[in-house]
């Protein structure tokens, strides 16, 4: 009832966002938008610290979409001047920021029913779903990939801890803009396809396989 | 809003041709639209014949090559790796792709919508100069950027563009070809060429091709009485004919014509000449397509009378040349077409020179070229080398018959240094009375230098190894050789010594990867092209055949090809030991053809960029290969 109750009272683009999860999703790699991310933020605190900026690209068929991709930098009180040198993002910067609620709003449009990727997702999404709290919305209802735990189904590389790095080494990907958003986002895409076609040379691959977290359910 | 990943695309595709000189806003919005895909080794991006994506590609890591499938074989065409671009012609020709796109290595691609480019082309002259010069030859041009655009300065729209770059496009041929009855005699045939308004008429048997007769057959044979008009046709046709798969381009026509001296190509289903009949191809077919093309200067070079006339003709196979190095078309149909034009005019002159001569020649005889025209490696015209060799006569006939050939050579050399071949300063040619030697004195030469291997020997041996038979008995130079490999069997050490010599040339690169440049002298600063990086590759190449017992290859890719087939454990390198000199061999040509010099000599500072680093990328097979050597022949101990 208290459900039914808050849903009548979401605004537009929340509505229009439940509506795209009511009808029959893909069920295919090849058939799925992947919307790959990474989030800046004034530190690795999900509950105290803020996000600074989303950067986001698209991933269908195999191929990654540079026109369908998202960057927006966010104006935030909470401020820590020792990450600075990480991020880069200044509070008062030359860069064009939204509020929190205009920038998540923008984000939910743009992410819809796809399947969310990130390189350790857990992080980037409860910083997203704290802050639709603070806003008095629910999480977010996408499914989601983690390529750190994508890349120890490939053989010989379990139990260990990948940081973005490592991948950028092992599959030799240029580490442009490293610490942007945009510039990690469009980093984890290349190292999705990466994983995704070295996967499906060791073994067939099914799209349900992504999800799954341990090689031993059922990936033999 | 801000765009990093579009901004990042964009710094990268403002390095390479065409986006270089694309205005800033027009490279944007093509930055921000790029696709960005990934390839696994060994998967195909597109396939020949397969229809045009809605995008080309842009490499941006990785290595894709092009091959083009003939019959049975996967010819690779080229290898495109960073920056360059592929997949354009068959976009805006609205044509299927004439190649396969494979990835080599794994690789990155952008991919960028044909539909933006053709927006940009229509107020961008620059952008479609690069097209269309990218286009004659449907691979990447990384050497558009000095492209003056001269010969297509007349092409104002895209739909002009057809017959300015037809070497590499697929040759139209008739269908349907006029066919006849093996049973039938000379006169019917005749009868139907006439009603059927045709100059050829096949020979078929279930639809398989067995032979041909053209009106110049009907003209030598029938006209003249040698053979009666009520005889089978099978006395008077040619067989068995030449055949092709219809995906043969034109500038593989023209070289088959010439190499097969014929004037008609069949078309048959697979390329087999058991296979089905599907078409011809007549010379006249590809002139109608192309005038100023190698098969009709062959022809005027049969036909002049003096040398004056095959000195015009040499300058315009060197416009031919200009053409098609700008045009981008493959380095190994050029350096074919070119040197069977030098080969035609050396024949033409010692025809010429043997009408001078009060008499026969006493014996049979064999004109050589030597080096780079003996290896068909000649693109720009260096200087003469060669030498002769006659049949053995007896001791007393001896002098008369040499005096007889010294006479000969120097009419020829003569007649060659006017058309345009400079005199050897070395006095490599066969009016030197140590190159114009009969058959056992030259076997007791290469005896000799193999058997007393000194430095010059050596040198000498570089030379006259790769010789070339252009005029003359076969029988002679086939013995020749044969001496040569049993002289190298007694005494193989002589094989270290050859790869000893292979090492010295300088390898091209010090240890921070930078170019080494000559230290003093005329050329100081500059790279020497000739000797640092086109010598190993040729001296390796001659090494690796003669030590694997291989006859009749003198032409240094045709070598490395045989070697891919023989040693499959090494055909990465020694493919891309191709690559590198086909690449190598276009810089020289191009340079020369820049500076009308012999293109040795390079200025580094006058590269930009992408051209240093495609030149860089030439030299690891070259380091690889010179390890190889230094291996396999056990050089390090002798150095």
């Amino acid at each position: 009832m208290l459900s039914w109750f808050k849903h009548k009272n979401y605004p537009f683009f929340w509505v229009e966002y439940l509506k795209k999860f009511k009808t029959s999703q893909p069920n295919t790699i090849e058939n799925t938008r992947f919307v790959v991310f990474d989030t800046e933020t004034t530190g690795l605190e999900t509950s105290t610290d803020r996000l600074l900026s989303i950067g986001a690209i698209s991933i269908f068929n195999n191929v990654i979409d540079v026109s369908d991709s998202f960057e927006v930098y966010l104006k935030q009180d909470e401020f820590k001047s020792e990450t600075v040198e990480i991020h880069g993002i200044l509070k008062d910067g030359n860069l064009l920021k939204l509020s929190e609620a205009e920038a998540l709003e923008q984000f939910i449009n743009y992410l819809g029913n796809a399947v969310l990727v990130a390189h350790h997702t857990a992080f980037d999404i409860e910083m997203i779903n704290v802050a639709l709290k603070r806003l008095n919305f629910p999480n977010l209802k996408n499914k989601s990939i983690d390529t750190g735990m994508l890349y120890k189904k490939l053989d010989g590389k379990k139990d260990t801890h990948f940081s973005l790095d490592i991948l950028c080494n092992e599959f030799n990907i240029p580490k442009h803009d490293r610490h942007t958003s945009s510039g990690d986002a469009f980093i984890t895409a290349i190292a999705f396809l990466k994983i995704v076609s070295k996967l499906k040379q060791e073994r067939s691959v099914h799209y349900s396989d992504l999800f799954r977290t341990s090689n031993k359910k059922g990936l033999i | 809003m801000k765009n990093t990943i579009a901004e990042r695309i964009f710094d990268f595709l403002k390095n390479f041709p065409p986006f270089d000189v694309l205005e800033k806003e027009q490279l944007f919005q093509i930055a921000s639209q790029v696709k960005v895909t990934y390839i696994e080794k060994g998967n195909f991006i597109f396939k020949q014949e397969e229809n045009p994506h809605l995008h080309f590609y842009i490499v941006k890591d990785g290595a894709i090559g092009l091959y083009r499938t003939m019959g049975n074989d996967q010819i690779l065409v080229d290898i495109c790796d960073e920056g360059d671009v592929f997949g354009l012609r068959p976009l805006i020709q609205n044509d299927h792709y004439l190649m396969s796109a494979k990835a080599n290595e794994e690789s990155i691609l952008y991919a960028v919508s044909v539909d933006l480019l053709k927006e940009i082309i229509k107020i961008n002259n620059k952008v479609q100069k690069f097209i269309i010069a990218s286009f004659s030859s449907n691979i990447k041009t990384p050497y558009a950027k000095t492209n003056n655009g001269q010969l297509f300065a007349n092409v104002e729209t895209l739909e002009t563009i057809d017959s300015n770059f037809s070497e590499v496009r697929t040759a139209e041929f008739s269908k349907n070809p006029i066919t006849c009855s093996k049973n039938a005699t000379i006169k019917e045939a005749a009868q139907i060429m006439s009603s059927k308004k045709v100059g050829s008429i096949l020979i078929a048997e279930n639809k398989i091709p067995l032979g041909i007769i053209t009106d110049k057959d009907l003209r030598l044979k029938i006209a003249t009485g040698l053979v009666s008009i009520n005889e089978n046709i099978s006395k008077i046709m040619s067989s068995p004919v030449i055949t092709f798969p219809k995906e043969i381009t034109i500038a593989e026509a023209q070289i088959a014509m010439i190499k097969y001296k014929v004037t008609h190509l069949c078309i048959t289903a697979n390329g087999k000449p058991t296979s089905e009949l599907v078409g011809i191809l007549s010379e006249h077919d590809i002139v109608v397509l192309h005038g100023n093309n190698p098969s009709v200067l062959i022809k005027e070079i049969k036909r002049a009378k003096d040398t004056e006339k095959l000195k015009y003709i040499k300058e315009k196979a060197s416009n031919l040349l200009k053409g098609y190095i700008e045009q981008s078309i493959p380095i190994i149909f050029i350096s074919k077409i070119i040197s069977e034009i030098n080969d035609a005019i050396t024949i033409k002159a010692l025809d010429l020179s043997l009408e001078e001569m009060e008499t026969q020649p006493p014996v049979k005889f064999g004109w050589l070229a030597l080096g780079s025209q003996g290896r068909k490696e000649q693109l720009l015209t260096t200087d003469q080398d060669n030498a002769l060799v006659f049949e053995d006569v007896s001791k007393e006939n001896y002098k008369t018959t040499k005096d007889y050939f010294l006479l000969l050579a120097k009419k020829v050399t003569n007649k060659l240094h006017i058309i345009g071949f400079e005199y050897c300063p070395a006095d490599m040619m066969a009016s030197n009375p140590n190159w114009c030697l009969s058959l056992t004195e030259w076997k007791a030469q290469f005896n000799n230098w193999i058997t007393k291997p000194s430095e010059d020997s050596i040198m000498l041996c570089t030379i006259f190894f790769d010789y070339n038979l252009i005029y003359g008995d076969k029988k002679l130079t086939s013995e020749m050789a044969n001496s040569i490999f049993n002289s190298i069997h007694t005494y193989e050490i002589f094989l270290n010594f050859l790869g000893r010599n292979a090492l010295l040339n300088p390898p091209p690169l010090g240890f921070f990867r930078q170019f080494l440049v000559e230290h003093d002298g005329e050329h100081k600063d500059q790279f020497d092209l000739k000797s640092r990086a086109l010598m190993p590759l040729i001296d390796a190449a001659r090494l690796l055949t003669l030590s694997l017992d291989i006859k009749d290859k003198n032409n240094t890719i045709a070598r490395f090809s045989k070697l891919v087939k023989m040693e499959p454990q090494n055909a990465d390198l020694y493919l891309s030991c191709i690559d590198a000199f086909k690449i190598l061999l276009r810089y020289r040509t191009k340079q020369g053809i820049k500076h009308h010099d012999s293109g040795r000599y390079i200025e580094l500072d006058k590269l930009n960029k992408s051209e240093k680093l495609k030149l860089k990328g030439c030299f690891k097979p070259i380091k690889d290969i010179q390890e190889l050597l230094n291996v396999r022949y056990n050089l390090s101990q002798m150095m």
